[in-house]
């Protein structure tokens, strides 16, 4: 027999309200833990992917759109730029590494990309299988693409007009698998890479006529910092180009998801307040009840500080069960959310992380539960036993 | 063993609604330890006040009482509740039985909040000895009247204490049980050789009791 045994009786002995303060608890620290989760995973995601890249230049339009086309390759690209600019571009002494990629096509809504080998090297990838391409037409897949179209070395796939599954083929242009890349949590998993050769060589017998070279982005590392002072500057000056930041991009998208964001975090807040409110009511309740039985612990023996402790106790165990509950299912939905949007081909989201700020969620769940307590015990520890007693 | 000198009890808490009046005035008692001991008197003539004044549960207006070579005044707070959790055994009017703990966890609540160890085997041991055995797992809302009240009887024996108090535990009983509640009482006081102190205004009590009190407002 321990206080927590005698607390858990408690609550055991009306378990419809026990449920309702655990449901309520629970589901305000699951909303705040998903959201912690999901935000924590694509800033991550996010600042993987964007590692390393300090400028993208790219055709005139949204820089936001460009970061989103060109960096974490989720909305379509602004344009294309002329070869002979980005080449121009990518010389500049301010700028260190720059790597060409061109967008147009895509193999079950996985984006072909153009590029050099500058790209996967990039993002440190390392091959699973095959080799990296060296004649046009040979294709490399990311580790999604392979799994998800069980393509492997020496298949061969055409690829489809547009960013969208289901757009026009190219049947007459098949690509070649000549490798695959092994896993590496970064954009690549979800891209098909080729030469950017390859991608002019579809489009220019596509039946158009092969004019200007182009190409869509241009990823940019800076020679050093101060190039972020000037080099953005002249890039937006020229009349074809314009230069976007990821770090500044991201940021801002994140601020703009952050009001919605905001807004569900304040949701779960307010229903764990709710939850400490009905914790408050019940425990206030069960104190009115309850008055005989802590009269008598004192006539056992229990000093008034112990029947404060007891509840005290019976607040924070339902702020722990609520809590540890309310992070279960946080991360169950998580994993739920993370399984409909991988079928979308989005991001990928995983209920099977830990957060480092997960603790918080408990300390502020077992705060509420202690706040919760507070009066009743306070109650409990100015109880006159021999009042109660004598009243029967 | 007990031993109360120039008690007097006045209300403080309904003062309001009773002036100043004076619930208890006792100059001298004196109980040898295993006495038996009847405390009558009509309701309201305070001895419900005198158990808990003994009990250590109120605090006299003016006078001295000790148990056991213990002044009460001369203890405080949790030091005071736990003498008393250790030295008293307490059966009240209501019995007050915990009624979301099983019959056994009431009993192992007696040892717990005093601070001593959870005797298991003493608790079977009265149970069985009450004839409770089958109901140690039961919730008191399951019992009969007279069940309950040997659960109280049992959970005040629990810790041996000195000082065994009951208030009015034939109200409501029938003559046969009547009895059956002031031996039980008798023969668990015998036990521990505690010193009985049955508080009632049931005047068939009285043929039972050599050693008798009365209290008059």
């Amino acid at each position: 027999m321990t206080l927590a045994g005698i607390s858990l009786a408690y609550l055991r002995a009306r378990p419809l309200s026990t449920a309702l303060n655990l449901l309520l608890l629970a589901l305000g620290i699951a909303m705040i833990t998903v959201l912690l989760l999901v935000t924590a995973q694509l800033e991550e995601r996010m600042g993987r992917d964007a590692r390393g890249i300090d400028m993208v230049a790219g055709a005139k339009g949204s820089p936001m759109q460009l970061v989103l086309s060109a960096v974490f390759h989720l909305d379509a690209p602004t344009g294309n730029i002329p070869l002979d600019d980005a080449l121009a571009l990518s010389r500049h002494p301010a700028v260190k590494k720059a790597i060409a990629l061109a967008l147009g096509d895509s193999y079950q809504g996985f984006r072909i990309v153009g590029t050099s080998k500058d790209y996967p090297a990039h993002y440190d990838a390392r091959l699973d299988e095959g080799r990296l391409w060296n004649e046009p037409m040979e294709a490399v897949l990311g580790a999604e693409v392979a799994a998800k179209s069980r393509l492997g070395v020496g298949a061969s796939f055409a690829g489809a007009h547009g960013l969208a599954a289901g757009g026009e083929a190219h049947e007459e242009e098949p690509f070649k698998v000549v490798g695959v890349l092994a896993l590496n949590g970064t954009v690549l998993d979800r891209l098909v890479l080729t030469s950017i050769e390859s991608v002019w060589e579809v489009h220019e017998h596509g039946g158009r006529p092969s004019g200007r070279r182009e190409i869509t982005a241009l990823l940019i590392q800076y020679a050093s910092p101060l190039a972020a002072a000037t080099l953005p500057r002249q890039v937006n000056a020229s009349a074809s180009l314009q230069a976007a930041s990821p770090a500044y991009e991201s940021a801002r998208l994140f601020r703009m998801i952050g009001v919605g964001v905001d807004v569900m975090r304040a949701f779960g807040l307010v229903l764990v307040l709710a939850a400490g409110l009905s914790v408050f009511i019940a425990l206030l309740n069960a104190l009115e009840e309850r008055r005989y039985d802590l009269a008598v612990m004192r006539m056992l023996g229990a000093s008034r500080g112990k029947l404060m402790g007891l509840m005290l106790l019976e607040g924070i165990v339902l702020a722990l069960l609520g809590g540890i509950a309310g992070m279960a299912l946080g991360h169950l939905c998580t994993e739920a959310l993370g399984a409909a949007l991988k079928a979308a081909q989005q991001t990928k989201l995983t209920g099977w992380a830990w957060n480092p700020q997960e603790p918080w969620l408990l300390v502020l769940a077992v705060a509420v539960g202690i706040a919760a307590a507070l009066l009743p015990a306070w109650r409990a520890y100015r109880a006159d036993v021999a009042l109660v007693l004598a009243e029967g | 063993m007990l031993s109360v000198k120039g008690l007097r009890q006045r209300y403080s808490a309904g003062a309001v609604l009773h002036g100043a009046r004076e619930v208890l005035a006792l100059e001298r008692f004196e109980a040898a330890a295993g006495e038996h001991w009847l405390v009558l008197g009509a309701s309201g003539s305070g001895k419900t006040t005198f158990l808990n004044l003994v009990a250590g549960l109120l605090k006299p207006s003016e006078g001295e009482i000790e148990v056991g070579g213990q002044v009460l005044a001369r203890l405080e707070g949790a030091a005071l509740d736990r003498w008393r959790g250790r030295n008293v055994g307490i059966v009240p009017q209501k019995l007050h039985l915990v009624s979301s703990l099983s019959v056994l966890h009431n009993l192992l609540l007696a040892p717990y909040l005093a601070g001593l160890p959870a005797d298991t085997a003493r608790a079977g041991i009265l149970l069985g000895s009450l004839s409770l055995s089958d109901k140690a797992a039961a919730k008191p809302h399951e019992l009969s009247h007279g069940q309950a009240q040997r659960v109280a009887i049992a959970r005040a024996v629990m810790n041996r204490p000195k000082l065994l108090l009951a208030d009015e535990p034939t109200a409501n009983l029938d003559d046969a049980n009547c009895f059956q509640a002031l031996e039980l009482l008798e023969n668990q006081a015998k036990e521990c050789g505690a010193t009985l102190i049955v508080a009632t205004h049931d005047q068939r009590a009285k043929a039972r009791f050599e050693k008798r009190l009365e209290l008059d407002a």
